[in-house]
């Protein structure tokens, strides 16, 4: 990345009005600056913004935005909640060096296809709050086209749910060809699958399935082949689109037995 | 830009640009034990650690560490020499490419983590690509290091 101007606001007016500025990106931790050769007029640090943090307030969990996923993988607040998925899910991209580095708000503003933490986020049924977008659901803000804004922090509810992460990799230090999280509250579940390779979605469906059925081995199945066909697949160079359909229903039926386990 | 860096406990200004990257800054500066491979956060080859932990010195911009500690094989010789007779004594190494990245590693774990046991290790250490090695005799090596009889 060819960078001409880098500038660190201090405070979220100031690193506002900057993106709006021809040619400007935010940097997160920057760990994926060398996948491309972009020119950059100005680069915008966000880490004199005070948004590294997770705390507990109101009912919520809160994560900054700058906050490293390595931060967030070895903090008590994700090793304790929600069966430790958020722990796991983060333990399995890359190596400590690029945990260290990458930050929450990079990962998920990106809204990359391959990301493992949206579809547990998704699954967790996370908000984002935004500086000019304001506060809005993980999937929401997952479909909108939302350009040149800030990501803030992730909130989740302190609801006890229970959550179950698993994805397929061809080599561990590779992005997920297929990932699932499903969470479970009040026996109600909620089923994503990301890196189709596209987004992670919810599995309405599927969810529609299984929220109306007794849970066994044969109905998770059942709702993991309702998945498979109710959401759309492509190919790429990690797997092709069949390939990831039959994932799928594993993936799915898996989780959904790991939750109620 | 200048910037400050504390590099191996010796404060040093330097002038950097906005878009390069610790690993060219400090190679700049003479740490030529650092090296590169993939150059995308990917094979831990040229990690150093920043604050204690290890990082991507080829993906992390030089302005992000100003201020901050950073710290090379040259700067920790003696432990780094401890580790190193462990892994001649069980042939974890062959060209010794990845092994500055390789031994920062092995020393953040050291200080972060109690008492790791193997799959642990095997964790901590999953971001330090080897391509001679096979990783066998480079575990074996942490593993006799570290206490660890499992």
């Amino acid at each position: 990345m060819n960078i001409k101007k880098y500038l660190r606001p201090l405070n979220i007016d100031e690193a506002y009005g900057l993106l709006q500025s021809k040619n400007a990106v935010i940097i997160g931790g920057g760990a994926f600056l060398n996948l491309g050769n972009r020119e950059v007029e100005t680069a915008i640090d966000l880490s004199k913004l005070n948004l590294n943090f997770i705390e507990e307030k109101n009912g919520e969990f809160l994560i900054g935005a700058m906050t490293t996923l390595r931060k967030l993988e070895t903090s008590s607040f994700a090793k304790e909640n929600f069966d430790g998925v958020i722990t796991k899910t983060l333990s399995c991209i890359m190596g400590v060096q690029l945990r260290n580095t990458a930050t929450i708000g990079g990962s998920v503003y990106g809204r990359y296809g391959f990301s493992d933490i949206i579809t547990t986020f998704l699954a967790l049924d996370a908000e984002v709050e935004l500086c000019n977008g304001g506060k809005m659901s993980l999937e929401k803000f997952l479909e909108e086209k939302i350009d040149r804004d800030i990501l803030l922090k992730i909130s989740i509810k302190k609801d006890n749910r229970k959550a179950a992460y698993i994805n397929m990799r061809n080599s561990s230090a590779d992005f997920s060809l297929i990932n699932v999280a499903v969470a479970m509250k009040d026996n109600r579940f909620r089923i994503c699958v990301g890196a189709r390779p596209k987004r992670a979605k919810v599995a309405y469906e599927a969810m529609s399935f299984i929220n109306s059925s007794e849970v066994n081995e044969e109905t998770a199945l059942r709702a993991g082949e309702i998945a498979s066909t109710t959401l759309q697949f492509g190919g790429d160079i990690r797997a092709s689109a069949e390939y990831r359909k039959e994932l799928c229903k594993a993936l799915v039926k898996r989780a959904i037995m790991e939750v109620i386990q | 830009m200048k910037i400050n860096l504390k590099i191996n406990n010796i404060n040093r200004d330097i002038d950097v640009e906005p878009g390069e990257v610790l690993y060219d800054v400090l190679r700049r500066c003479g740490f030529t034990s650092i090296k590169k491979a993939c150059g995308t956060s990917s094979c831990g080859v040229c990690t150093v650690l920043l604050d204690g932990m290890p990082v991507p010195s080829c993906s992390y911009l030089a302005v992000k560490a100003d201020g901050h500690n950073i710290t090379t094989i040259e700067g920790i010789k003696e432990e780094a020499d401890r580790i190193g007779k462990f892994m001649v004594e069980e042939g974890a190494v062959q060209c010794g490419f990845c092994s500055p990245g390789f031994l920062l590693t092995v020393i953040a774990m050291e200080r972060e983590i109690e008492n790791p046991d193997s799959q642990g290790i095997k964790n901590y250490l999953a971001g330090n690509l080897c391509r001679c090695s096979g990783y066998e005799g480079q575990l074996r090596a942490v593993k006799k290091y570290m206490g660890v009889s499992e």
